[in-house]
């Protein structure tokens, strides 16, 4: 019997094409050292210095209350959104289809902050940063941090900015997580919050996949019980846990689309156990191309942090995790996300609600399963926009 | 189970706008200022867009059909994409000064379950239905022998997105039944225009469209 995909119709974009581009780009650093800043983690142990990687995009207005904070997911960065102007053919931030002049996250409205996270390889201090105690890469000894722990180095990075207050936080997947705990950790700083394809946990299959990513990662003869040099990764662990992780973020019906089941020579079977399929060597590339900008330990300690994020069991139960929380939520879920899917954000809606919280949610109609978030075509970015400007009204009456 | 539910994909909305939309100003009128509102069924948010503007409520929405809920969001609306009935549950008794079922009761698998619950949520709920004993309607059945199709009723019986048929008569009937205390009735016809003229007498027959302000006892 031949089985018919019906493929959902994916809304056009409404808003006319973006012709503005944020001026170049660049991304800071600050460094949070000496007396009273060190950091205790939850995990009992502390770090210092921390150092910090950030961009800024729009400009903070006088009243210093048009800040949006957007949080990245696990393999972004602070690069959320422009050129840095080097290369020809170089790639635009991971959020660009949602920050920028006219863009959802308006920067002529709004003052956009995204920072590299606690732990991140990407120049905030993690696991491949320097141990100043050895002169060498933390590795193993980087001490374990949670979404807790990011969204305290976030708060120290504000109060840096000169940003008492947060219009928004917005963010997807783990972004989404620390999001909550932004809003659950800080009601007093927080506006509004907008978490996307996020959970309050994740689901013991979501964390069987990061087992299996890490297992990949710590099999790896290179990997050497996380002693290596970052010039000699573990590339073959780390390219294969990128692998396992793009089956989650895509959907069945994104790969049938994208891929089918089409020969890469176009000429049919070769007999060999090599990349034969289409969708084989879209999955290697993203593997390879992963190896060549992250950090194997990092994606081991990265992963755990999502996997240990739990408000349920953190707080007793999920609706008193939300007891203090004072702002309106934007929840969003993407029809296709099996990865964190819709019915783990109605759990959170459900939650808010229960406390008497103001929440809108929409299940956002898309094919393209848990990395939705990051593509454009559907009506995340006009949802996204109507609430900060419910936001912004809110914060002038 | 619920394969036999309409799926709000298959509604074409925009026939039962001008219904939808002629008793706006009657439910804005039962409003009272800075009232904590809930819309069940709120569609693309036109009636909370309105009372937002007339009566500065504090607006809440509930919608199943994913594009009218990001329009509603894309407004500035605060909505949630849910089942109505389920959206109830987690709501705290008296949560709202105002409970409006806009023309989505007999869309509803269980009407009454909805409008006990929605009197729980609500001080006042405001409830609005085509009645199926306007005069026009009956003759039509009873000359033409066909099931009305016009601008109250805009659906053939196998598009209709309404599950249920009541009249003026049967729901006074069950807020007697219930005991429970209409504030108002109001009733209306709709002119070529589709502008609603107010009906005074003999709504059961002569009225098109019924608008109840019940009040909890």
């Amino acid at each position: 019997m031949t089985q018919i995909v019906k493929r959902p119709e994916t809304l056009p974009e409404i808003r006319p094409p973006e012709v503005r581009r944020l001026e170049p780009v660049r991304t800071q650093t600050v460094t949070f050292e000496g007396p009273g800043e060190t950091l205790h983690l939850e995990s009992g142990q502390t770090l210092h210095p921390v150092t910090v990687a950030y961009e800024t995009y729009g400009q903070l207005n006088d009243a210093r209350d048009n800040a949006v904070l957007v949080c990245h997911a696990l393999s972004g960065d602070a690069h959320a959104a422009g050129y840095y102007g080097l290369e020809k053919d170089e790639k635009p931030g991971w959020w660009d289809v949602l920050i920028g002049p006219g863009k959802p996250l308006d920067t002529d409205k709004y003052f956009v902050i995204s920072s590299n996270f606690l732990g991140g390889c990407k120049g905030t201090t993690g696991p491949s940063s320097i141990n100043p105690a050895t002169g060498k890469p933390y590795g193993l000894d980087f001490p374990f941090y949670t979404v807790k722990d990011m969204v305290q180095v976030q708060r120290r990075l504000l109060k840096y900015l000169g940003v008492p207050r947060l219009l928004a936080v917005i963010g997807g997947s783990l972004g989404g997580m620390q999001v909550l705990q932004w809003a659950i950790s800080f009601p007093e700083m927080v506006r509004g919050a907008i978490p996307i394809a996020t959970t309050a946990r994740l689901s013991p299959q979501a964390i069987a996949f990061n087992e299996v990513a890490r297992q990949a990662i710590m099999s790896d003869p290179d990997w050497n019980g996380g002693d290596y040099s970052l010039d000699a990764q573990p590339e073959r662990g780390l390219g294969l846990a990128r692998m396992i992780g793009h089956i989650t973020y895509l959907s069945e019906q994104a790969m049938l689309r994208k891929f089918s089941r089409r020969y890469i020579n176009g000429q049919g079977r070769t007999f060999c156990l090599t990349k034969d399929f289409q969708v084989e060597s879209y999955l290697h590339h993203q593997g390879s191309s992963f190896v060549r900008r992250f950090d194997a330990n990092t994606y081991l300690y990265i992963t755990r942090a999502m996997d240990y994020f739990d408000l349920e069991a953190a707080y007793g139960r999920l609706s008193t995790a939300f007891s203090g929380c004072r702002c309106p939520f934007l929840v969003a879920s993407f029809t296709s996300d099996w990865l964190f899917p819709p019915e783990q954000s109605r759990e959170l809606v459900q939650a808010l609600r229960r406390v008497g919280l103001d929440v809108s949610y929409c299940n956002i109609e898309s094919d393209q399963g848990h990395d939705a978030f990051l593509l454009p075509g559907h009506r995340m970015g006009d949802v996204v926009a109507g609430f900060l400007e419910r936001l912004t009204r809110m914060a002038a009456s | 189970m619920n394969a036999h539910r309409v799926t709000p994909q298959q509604v074409d909305w925009s026939r039962s706008r001008p219904r939808d939309r002629a008793l706006d100003r009657s439910i804005i009128s039962l409003t009272p200022q800075g009232a904590r509102v809930l819309d069940l069924g709120c569609g693309n948010g036109d009636l909370l867009l309105r009372l937002k503007a007339d009566r500065e409520v504090e607006e809440r929405g509930v919608e199943l059909e994913p594009g009218a809920v990001a329009e509603c969001l894309s407004r500035g609306l605060s909505v949630i994409q849910a089942d109505l009935e389920e959206s109830l549950t987690d709501l705290r008794e008296g949560a709202f000064d105002v409970v409006v079922l806009n023309q989505v009761l007999l869309a509803t698998a269980r009407p009454l379950h909805l409008l006990t619950e929605a009197l729980r949520v609500g001080r006042r709920v405001l409830v609005s239905f085509p009645n199926f004993t306007y005069w026009r309607i009956r003759s039509q059945i009873v000359f033409k022998g066909r099931l009305p199709v016009n601008p109250t009723l805009p659906y053939q019986w196998y598009d209709t997105p309404n599950i249920r048929l009541a009249t003026v008569k049967d729901f006074r009937a069950l807020c007697q039944d219930k005991r429970w205390k209409v504030h108002k009735e109001l009733f209306v016809n709709l002119d070529r225009q589709d502008h609603p003229r107010t009906v005074r007498f003999w709504p059961n027959m002569r009225a098109a469209l019924a608008l109840f302000a019940l009040e909890r006892g």
